[in-house]
């Protein structure tokens, strides 16, 4: 007697929506490193002077890299977003609601962004 | 109730080996009762339309987790899913997904039989036992509790693509019920169980889909379980490298 051995589709992340956030969830991981690769192409253009940095700017303010960007920054609010969505069901303290452990990394994520915001336009 | 129809149409998928070569759907009209769950329809079509469905259920409680199968797709205890809300129907029903089939609406769990021991899912305690009862206090029994309420219904496996593409995934329960003993006050078990849950298919497998703990019928939370776990994991292995021997526990 031999079982049937139920196939998988390869399409198996179209069948219900949370199947395909997840997918989703998993590509943004791709648009987290283009952030970084393009963090680190702005320090290097502004470690070489004036020059350098406006022919970034300029780059940058092409539509190609601008679309990229609008996307790429929408990828990473779902990472962060699902990423502290998991945060309370990993981190569990003893007589601390869920909610708190989620409020306090929306809250860390808002002064760090502040932070930022403060060194930028200071 | 007027305009409700008298019965729907249960379309069970079949699968009788050697004499399917793959697995056929049968459809039925079984009576749309307003009590009667999928599991009620399915034994209507055994006791009087069709005598060689084969599928298992026991209960009818949701308590002994043996009535899983797909139901429109979603993994569902079928005495737990109410044939009215899927009326006018049809109401498809499929056997459990991820797991081979043996025949009909049966599947084989055999994989998931062996690798729960691994988890090694019982009190684990040094030194004597307590002399009398092993009292725990309502707060640590609450660290627990809510993991020790699996049914073993696979359900969880059904709905878990990371267990559908790899196969060696020890899976959602598995881990979820070690977590229960390495919750328990009374358990000192952790490092038994550390070899297993934190290797490459144990919990660092789980790429938290979620799907398990939607699909779970009592609340267990099994990805929630892995994610804590994945924490722990990592605070052991940083203790490892950080501190000296006697100071890691």
């Amino acid at each position: 007697m031999s079982a049937h051995q139920q196939p998988v589709s390869a399409f198996w992340w179209l069948h219900q929506w949370s199947y395909l956030l997840f997918v989703l969830r998993e590509l943004s991981s791709v648009f987290v490193a283009w952030f970084v690769v393009y963090l680190l192409m702005l320090v290097s253009a502004v470690s070489a002077g004036q020059g350098p940095y406006e022919d970034f700017l300029a780059w940058s303010g092409q539509g190609w890299v601008l679309v990229l960007n609008v996307v790429a920054l929408a990828f990473v609010l779902l990472h962060a977003v699902t990423w502290f969505a998991l945060a309370p069901r990993a981190i569990v303290v003893p007589r601390v609601p869920p909610w708190v452990v989620l409020v306090a990394h929306y809250l860390a994520w808002a002064v760090l962004s502040a932070g930022v915001v403060w060194v930028v336009l200071r | 109730m007027k305009n409700t129809p008298k019965t729907i149409t249960m379309q069970v998928t079949r699968f009788r080996p050697g004499e399917d070569e793959a697995p056929v759907v049968q459809s039925y009209e079984v009576p749309l009762r307003k009590e009667w769950a999928v599991l009620d329809g399915l034994n209507h079509i055994k006791d009087h339309l069709d005598g060689t469905l084969s599928y298992r259920w026991s209960c009818r409680m949701g308590i002994c987790g043996s009535c899983g199968m797909t139901v429109n797709g979603k993994p569902q205890l079928s005495c737990a899913t109410f044939l009215t809300d899927y009326a006018p129907g049809p109401v498809r029903v499929e056997p459990l997904r991820n797991f081979p089939v043996i025949r009909d609406l049966v599947v084989d769990i055999s994989d998931f039989m062996e690798k729960l021991p691994k988890v090694k899912p019982w009190l684990i305690h040094d030194g004597e036992p307590p002399e009398g009862e092993f009292l725990q206090t309502p707060r640590e029994m609450d660290e627990y509790k809510k993991y020790s309420m699996c049914i073993n219904c696979m359900l969880c496996y059904s709905a878990c693509p990371v267990y559908a593409l790899e196969p060696e995934f020890l899976g959602p329960a598995a881990i979820a019920l070690g977590q229960r003993y390495n919750l328990d006050s009374r358990d000192d078990g952790a490092e038994d169980r550390r070899d297993v849950l934190a290797s490459a298919a144990g919990v660092w497998a789980c790429t938290f889909v979620g799907e398990c703990s939607t699909a779970c019928p009592k609340g267990v939370d099994p990805a929630g379980a892995i994610q804590r776990y994945k924490l722990t994991a990592a605070v052991s292995a940083l203790k490892d490298y950080l501190l000296p021997r006697g100071a890691r526990r």
